[in-house]
């Protein structure tokens, strides 16, 4: 099961813009490859990241064979009230790997 | 060098042909069909240069992890803000990399790492609220390809 990796802040003023960092790691096997044999290897990639922000979409990102190994994805949000930020990335096998954060805005 | 006779480069030449004969479905996507799919994602806005700018290494030693950032100027705001961002490598096997999307929030940047074949220019579009689109483009020397063999 990949793990998800995040990295934002726990706290932020209102208004003020924060970065979020994510990572998961997933071989985004791109179909273009061949095993020893000469076959070829089935594409098996994360093709969708999403963002909600206490359950509002605020970021979503679509990913094809060219996005790396292990990817990497960082944007920005505004701090508007405290909450939950959730990401999901959904593999073409149908499965969604989860993560949340709790940002406390004063 | 002094070893370099011409019948190993000849011999070189003949299994280079042969490898590219052989492997036909990597073919690599071409300019006219990279334009097609901007055009498509873009709802087919004509792209304007200016307001993007891509942040990317002039060399790539792997082509198998290129880190990058787009940026658009752009307040954010729910009267004009970035709708989407699509990274564009015409030169590797199929021309997409991501399209990200926005809502009035944060900034208009975006950072990831990609994959490259080899040497190409990589664009990045930004589709705007108001349905104006702007573009950027740069090039890349990839010193070894990063879609796999």
């Amino acid at each position: 099961m990949p793990t998800p990796r995040v990295k934002m802040p726990a706290t932020a003023a209102k208004g003020e813009i924060f970065e979020v960092k994510t990572t998961i790691d997933h071989d985004m096997e791109s179909g273009q490859r061949k095993d020893k044999d000469g076959k070829p290897i089935p594409r098996k990639i994360i093709n969708k990241f999403t963002v909600t922000y206490n359950g509002k979409q605020v970021f979503w990102s679509e990913w094809a064979s060219a996005v790396s190994a292990n990817p990497y994805c960082s944007f920005f949000l505004t701090a508007t009230e405290s909450g939950t930020v959730e990401m999901q990335w959904h593999d073409d096998d149908g499965q969604v790997y989860a993560t949340s954060q709790k940002i406390t805005v004063a | 060098m002094s070893q370099l006779n011409r019948r190993t480069v000849l011999a070189g030449i003949g299994a280079g042909a042969a490898a590219m004969a052989v492997a036909p479905q990597l073919a690599l996507a071409d300019k006219a069909a990279a334009d097609d799919m901007i055009s498509k994602l873009i709802n087919g806005a004509k792209p304007q240069d200016g307001k993007v700018r891509i942040k990317l290494p002039q060399i790539a030693e792997n082509g198998n992890t290129v880190p990058f950032t787009v940026t658009v100027d752009s307040p954010m705001t729910e009267a004009s803000y970035v709708k989407a961002i699509h990274v564009v490598a015409d030169g590797n096997p199929a021309p997409g990399v991501a399209s990200f999307y926005f809502t009035p929030t944060g900034k208009a940047e975006v950072s990831m790492r990609m994959r490259l074949g080899k040497t190409q220019d990589v664009r990045a579009v930004a589709l705007m609220s108001d349905g104006s689109a702007w573009q950027v483009s740069q090039e890349i020397k990839v010193t070894i390809g990063g879609c796999g063999g």
